[in-house]
């Protein structure tokens, strides 16, 4: 299992940077009305990932004269390291998971926050006024903009009851409305406060001020060539297919599909034969598939909403996004007290079916001895909570 | 031409990766990691560079937590200290970003007392911990608890780690909240610090300002301060 996961993050982050790059291209040509790439490699130009990576490789590694060598160097690096480590935590469906944290969601936007260290760094090393410019925006910009995105991510955490990924995404299975999105009307407000939040802490427009072409040059990686170039990409990538990742766990169903497919057949994804392993590899394609959904939905709107200004962009963190969040919140907990089950009884699923991490083995799957040992540890929590 | 090293790594063939003892290797690694940090931290003399070797050492520590199985102390680590020196990096950026890459000379006078205080701490610190007989050898069969759950119950003001037959402790719920307040108080200080003070005749900046954005109400210092207060209640 963890040799799977660790094939699937691998691909996940070099695969999809080739495929994510190529469908930017495609999708920014086919928004502002050209064809975009159409000769590298066929009919589609699906090649030019391919080619563009080459060109990386074989350019010249610059750096300015000015440059603090060794955060120069090191700036790409951390960058890449953040995006990549937060990958560890997402599980990609029920068992493909790198390692199974208690503290899953906690510990995916802990980490997210750490790649803004590489590029403050970049800027900072490069020497250069533009570099500078981009990185204290972007440190601005991802320090205010950790507090709404903490507050939409503890909504599921409150409707769940419990930290760990695999765990709030097992809550959601069973038909479309059991996902946390359509829970209730504020569940679905935050999710769009999620989005915006999310758009903001991977700097991608309409919230790239750190790399605002029209004014900064290339903001903080503007003294970048080449390979090392290119690690800021992947990493940035990276993070998008990570945050639409994390929106389809916490509020899309994370791996279930939106019929329940598999257990109107009968099969479970927790069994440990053939069946249940397909089963699984279903859940897998579904979440790849969500979370690239999320990505299109990136590069829609960067390619149709216009660069928003440093006030701007504050504005609408302090002045709308915290509020809301914070309001829906609320409002969440409130409806949770009114209606503990639910506005409509007989779709959710039993509380006794869920696998809580914590009471079971490693990996979810209850083997004898770690059954034996949380057994009293369920005892007292079933003692305390009637 | 072989490169001596690869062929004596050839020689001796492939290690038995199977007999390593991950843990240890990796506990080691993160602890040297750690050290050499922080010794970097006091030996580089620019203000970036060691915001940065602070930010390397502290990770390794959340390594280290990570490893022992307290997750939640771990993440902790990871948002809370490698976060906030975040603000310590930008903050020296921000002061030698006018002369860029300043060296900071330390006194000799000063580096020797630092010295002496380094020391005696570490001594203190060594002494005690040898001290405590049970932290000599690895405990047999200690598993590592679920962090995130009984933490939780215990903000709740519900402890369900206690000892079977023990006596009842009380949950982090008093805690909990005088710390919350605490912040609370905190941050509408600093809001009430923060805020534009209202001048007679407007500095060249806030014309050029107002002249950028037009449409900025002018109450806007008074918004985001209520709006950072309400961000701080979750």
């Amino acid at each position: 299992m963890a040799l799977l996961a660790a094939v699937l993050i691998l691909n996940v982050i070099a695969g999809g940077a080739l495929v994510f790059i190529w469908a930017e291209r495609k999708i920014a040509a086919r928004i502002q009305d050209r064809l975009g790439p159409t000769r590298t490699g066929g009919r589609f130009g699906w090649l030019q990932s391919l080619a563009d990576g080459i060109k990386l490789l074989a350019k010249e590694d610059l750096m300015p004269e000015g440059a603090d060598g060794l955060l120069f160097r090191l700036a790409p690096y951390v960058s890449f390291c953040a995006s990549f480590c937060a990958f560890i935590a997402l599980p990609f469906a029920f068992d493909f998971v790198g390692q199974r944290l208690n503290v899953g969601v906690f510990f995916v936007v802990a980490v997210l926050g750490l790649e803004v260290f590489g590029v403050i760094l970049a800027g900072y090393a490069s020497a250069s006024k533009w570099s500078l410019f981009g990185a204290m925006r972007e440190a601005a910009q991802v320090v205010s903009y950790e507090v709404p995105l903490g507050m939409c991510v503890v909504v599921p955490v409150m409707l769940a009851g419990s930290m760990d990924l695999v765990t709030i995404a097992e809550k959601q299975a069973g038909w479309l409305t059991n996902w946390y999105i359509f829970h209730d009307p504020f569940t679905f407000v935050i999710f769009w406060v999620y989005v915006t939040c999310a758009v903001a802490s991977v700097n991608r427009a309409p919230f790239d001020l750190a790399e605002a072409e029209s004014e900064l040059v290339a903001g903080f990686h503007t003294e970048y060539s080449g390979l090392r170039w290119s690690f800021f990409f992947m990493a940035e990538y990276g993070s998008m297919f990570l945050v639409s990742g994390l929106a389809a766990v916490l509020f899309l169903g994370g791996w279930n599909g939106p019929v329940p497919v598999a257990s109107l057949l009968g099969l479970s994804e927790g069994t440990g034969d053939t069946a249940g392993y397909l089963v699984r590899l279903v859940g897998c394609a579904n979440l790849l598939l969500k979370a690239t959904l999320g990505v299109l939905f990136m590069m829609w709107i960067r390619w149709t909403l216009p660069r928003l200004r440093i006030d701007q962009v504050m504005t609408t963190c302090l002045k709308y996004c915290t509020p809301i969040a914070a309001a829906m919140f609320a409002g969440v907990m409130l409806w949770q007290l009114a209606f503990p089950g639910g506005l409509v009884h007989g779709f959710g699923r039993p509380a006794g079916e869920i696998r809580e991490g914590w009471l079971e083995g490693p990996g979810g799957r209850s083997s004898a001895g770690a059954a034996a040992a949380s057994a009293t540890g369920a005892d007292r929590v079933a003692r305390v909570i009637p | 031409m072989m490169h001596p090293v690869a062929a004596a790594m050839l020689a001796v063939g492939p290690l038995p990766l199977g007999q390593v003892n991950w843990h240890t290797v990796l506990f080691l690694l993160f602890a040297a990691a750690a050290c050499a940090c922080a010794v970097a931290v006091v030996l580089a003399d620019h203000v970036v560079r060691m915001a940065l070797y602070l930010v390397f050492c502290l990770a390794a520590t959340a390594g280290l937590f990570f490893l022992a199985g307290a997750e939640f102390v771990g993440a902790m680590q990871l948002m809370i200290y490698v976060g906030g020196t975040l603000v310590l990096l930008v903050f020296g950026v921000m002061l030698t970003a006018q002369a860029p890459f300043v060296a900071l000379k330390t006194a000799a006078g000063d580096k020797v007392l630092a010295g002496l205080l380094g020391a005696a701490l570490l001594a203190v610190l060594l002494q005690s911990a040898f001290r405590v007989e049970a932290w000599r050898r690895p405990a047999a069969g200690a598993e590592a608890a679920p962090a995130a759950t009984p933490i939780g119950m215990a903000l709740l003001g519900v402890r369900v780690d206690g000892d079977e037959g023990g006596p009842v402790r009380s949950g982090y719920l008093l805690p909990f909240e005088i710390v919350s307040m605490h912040l609370l108080v905190v941050l509408v200080g600093a809001a009430y610090l923060a805020r534009a003070k209202r001048r007679k005749s407007p500095r060249p900046i806030e014309v050029a300002a107002s002249a950028v954005s037009p449409a900025e109400p002018r109450h806007q210092s008074r918004g985001s301060a209520s709006a950072l207060v309400s961000g701080g209640q979750r």
